[in-house]
């Protein structure tokens, strides 16, 4: 029983998760590339693009933190003091991100400072969510089920490159989602950018899985015995078919195609770091079923999400629906 | 000592929770008197209603927008700074504030946007609707996150499991429903309606001073003024008894609050004024009415009263910091009572609207709320101490394994942030009060609403172009 009620949250976190990082991915995303962008409609028209969701996007990253407070507990003990400073810039550029965007238009007076805060939020928030997976990746030290290492433990060239990586995958979502929603000038900048951040992404993501395996003996032997590699070896396999389609979208002029594929490079991504991690939630340290909260919270919390968290998605979808057009300096048509 | 981690973690867990704190309070408050002005509005048809509610309505966008961002920090700084009590209490807590989370998010992806842009999109009595379920969310919020602090001041209901972990016993109604949490709920809430009042009381004063004709400013200020007349009293009954079910609980808090340091066989006196040292446990330059400590803990003047030396000195909060938020409480509720009172006398003597004085007061204590609000949460929070799972768990077992720069740093870049970021947002709202409602007042914005959940279509239909400002 506690074996399938502890499945089912880390199924219910890792979803709030992706469903995030593909979300807000995308808000980051635009946030980030933003001074690339002419003053004047193209900004207007990419922020228009994110207006209506940005905000019911950042729901989950609350739901994940808070999902993993109550069903595993230990794991968000280990974690968050072992990601101390990712951690707090991320809280601080995601608030600045946030006002920033708000106050854009509540304060057009100052629009170029607001604008410099989006785009500083939105980089800083997506780099340390970068760092934070590196440094999960790469090993928490854990004694008597306690962060045991310094505050500076989390910074190496690794999580570095994972930094980067994601600020280049949130900047590549950003742009494949405004190849999405917006027209004319706007898109083929974003068409142009598109091309040149999926290459970046895929030599970023190609780094980080060569280096996965040399982290730890554990990831090698994940990834390349026998027969586990049969099964591994489909996804860099479909990374590969994945970004030769969006190349192919992309040249062709398609307007869908090539975001659905930048999600489906996450979801690859996402799937091998499941395949990286499973079932440690602190890699080689904290089980899943180590972290577990006993069934009694895990129950109780259980109700509430199936209740709520359909009425959320829901929600999400009937908004994304609705806002299914372009975006112009008018908002949505 | 004084810069370890433990208190560089307490302060920064302090700075942040005071800074949100503020928001929640002037917004739950405003919620119920906006349900209040636009039942008005649809009861009497008078558009003047209609008015204040838009006019407000604009002032709440933004003030739970603020409460929302400045939220999110707090359900990360659990982990940061406070792991080793994340992971112990987890199993407890961590469910509780999941539902207020959810809770929460169902009214935000709900009815927030209805409220804020649907007035003419929706039938006006599925708006009020809205509303009122706006103002009902606030207050469900609230009672999970009292419920998880009162388990923290009053834990029942839990075991201790083998690894260490707090973890319910077997049925949650004791953890939710633990000894203090019907006061302090009760006392959290009033104190919210009343920080309300001042401060919709403070702005009708601050354009009565400007225009006393104003019938905007007449309503919101006699609306506010029959608030604080009402509800003063009824919050110094709530707190008495809120302090009963203290002195039953946590003896040793209401002890350093009451500034006892020595028995009091015979029964204790009220200290109205003195300086606590707890190195010679006295209270120095000390003023105080004999007997009244005893009737007012103990309805009696002779009933003997413990003090604080009957206890360990370890586990002592710090007295004077509790001492002193506390006078500061009771003095600013005697404030408002003494202005509802006035209130009152001017109704009788038909001066509401022209006694320059009372609108001077008024507008003088449009803060006191939000300072008597943090006040009581630092007597409550640090009267916890040395514990933050009262009697079971010390703070200093619950802090994260952190290096003192590391939260030194942090401290410092909140500090900064939050002064920039809230400052503005204080200042935009403080200028939005400087404005008087109109008639035929505007609907808000169009424009993308924090915490709105998904800004709905109708915003985005009349969304502001946001003309090419560089």
């Amino acid at each position: 029983m506690s074996f399938d009620l502890t499945t089912v949250w880390v199924l219910i976190i890792a979803f709030a998760i992706l469903a995030y990082v593909v979300m807000d991915g995308f808000d980051l995303g635009i946030g980030i590339l933003f001074p690339t962008l002419p003053v004047g409609p193209e900004r207007d028209h990419a922020m228009n693009a994110i207006a209506p969701v940005w905000d019911g996007n950042e729901t989950w990253l609350v739901l994940g933190g808070g999902g993993l407070l109550a069903a595993f507990p230990l794991a968000y003990s280990i974690i968050l003091p072992a990601t101390y400073p990712p951690m707090i810039a991320m809280l601080l550029g995601l608030l600045f991100r946030g006002v920033a965007f708000e106050f854009r238009w509540r304060d057009p007076a100052h629009r170029p400072y607001w604008d410099a805060a989006f785009t500083l939020g939105s980089f800083v928030a997506a780099f340390s969510q970068g760092i934070t997976l590196g440094a999960i990746l790469q090993g928490i030290k854990v004694v008597n089920g306690a962060y045991a290492g310094g505050w500076l433990d989390w910074l190496s060239p690794f999580t570095v490159l994972t930094g980067v990586s994601l600020v280049l995958g949130y900047a590549l979502l950003g742009s494949t989602w405004l190849i999405w929603k917006t027209a004319g000038s706007g898109q083929a900048h974003a068409r142009r950018l598109a091309m040149r951040l999926a290459i970046g992404t895929v030599a970023a993501m190609a780094a980080v899985s060569i280096a996965t395996p040399y982290l730890h003996y554990d990831y090698w032997r994940r990834w390349f015995s026998m027969p586990n590699v049969l099964f591994t070896a489909q996804v860099p396999l479909l990374v590969i078919i994945t970004a030769a389609i969006f190349v192919w979208g992309l040249r062709r002029g398609a307007e869908r195609l090539p975001f659905l594929m930048t999600l489906a490079l996450f979801l690859l991504n996402f799937i091998g770091l499941g395949i990286s991690m499973f079932p440690y939630l602190v890699p080689r340290a904290v089980t899943i079923w180590d972290a577990a909260a006993p069934p009694a919270s895990q129950k109780f919390m259980l109700v509430g999400v199936a209740v709520i968290m359909p009425v959320i998605i829901a929600y999400t979808g009937w908004a994304y629906w609705v806002f299914r057009g372009k975006a112009d300096t008018h908002g949505y048509h | 000592m004084a810069f370890d981690a433990l208190h560089l973690a307490r302060a920064q867990f302090a700075f942040t929770m005071s800074f949100h704190f503020i928001f929640p309070a002037f917004s739950i408050g405003l919620a119920s008197y906006l349900a209040v002005l636009e039942g008005l509005w649809l009861k009497t048809s008078n558009t003047l209603y209609l008015d204040l509610f838009r006019y407000w309505v604009k002032i709440f966008a933004v003030v739970f927008g603020m409460g929302v961002v400045s939220g999110i920090v707090m359900s990360y700084q659990f982990g940061t700074n406070w792991s080793a009590y994340s992971n112990r209490a987890g199993p407890i807590i961590g469910p509780l504030m999941a539902y207020e989370v959810l809770t929460a998010f169902f009214l935000e992806a709900g009815f927030l946007g209805v409220m804020l842009f649907g007035m003419t999109k929706v039938g006006k009595g599925l708006h009020f609707f809205a509303t009122c379920m706006v103002a009902f969310g606030t207050l469900v919020s609230a009672t999970w996150i009292i419920s998880v602090n009162s388990w923290m001041q009053t834990p029942a209901g839990f075991a201790v499991a083998a690894n260490g972990q707090f973890v319910p016993a077997d049925s949650w109604w004791p953890i939710i429903f633990s000894a203090s949490f019907p006061y302090r709920l009760v006392h959290t809430v009033i104190a919210a309606y009343l920080t309300t009042a001042l401060t919709v009381g403070g702005v009708g004063a601050w354009h009565l001073l400007k225009d006393k004709a104003d019938p905007y400013a007449r309503k919101m200020f006699s609306m506010a003024m029959w608030m604080a007349a009402l509800v003063a009293p009824v919050q110094i009954l709530a707190g008495d008894q809120h302090g009963l079910n203290t002195l039953e609980h946590q003896p040793i808090k209401v002890l350093a609050m009451e500034g006892d340091f020595d028995p009091s066989p015979d029964g204790a006196p009220l200290v109205l004024f003195g300086f606590p040292n707890e190195r010679d446990a006295t209270v120095h330059d000390r003023i105080a009415i004999p007997h009244v400590g005893s009737l007012i803990l103990r309805h009696d003047a002779h009933a003997p009263l413990a003090g604080l030396t009957d206890y360990p000195r370890e586990r002592w909060p710090p007295v004077p910091v509790v001492f002193w938020s506390f006078r500061i409480m009771v003095g600013l509720g005697l404030l408002m009572l003494s202005l509802g009172l006035w209130s009152l006398l001017a109704r009788a003597r038909k001066r509401l609207y022209d006694w320059r004085l009372l609108h001077r007061a008024a507008l003088l204590m449009s803060p006191a709320g939000y300072i008597a609000v943090v006040a009581g949460w630092v007597t409550t929070e640090v009267g916890r101490q040395p514990y933050t799972v009262y009697g079971e768990l010390l703070t200093a077992d619950s802090l994260s394994p952190l290096a003192a720069p590391a939260i030194a740093t942090s401290l410092v870049v909140f500090a900064l942030v939050y002064f920039t970021v809230f400052g503005i947002g204080a200042g935009y709202i403080v200028r939005m009060m400087a404005r008087l409602p109109t008639p035929q007042e505007l609907e808000p914005p169009h424009i993308p609403q924090h915490a709105a959940g998904i800004t709905p279509a109708s915003a985005v239909d009349h969304m502001v172009p946001p003309a090419g400002v560089p």
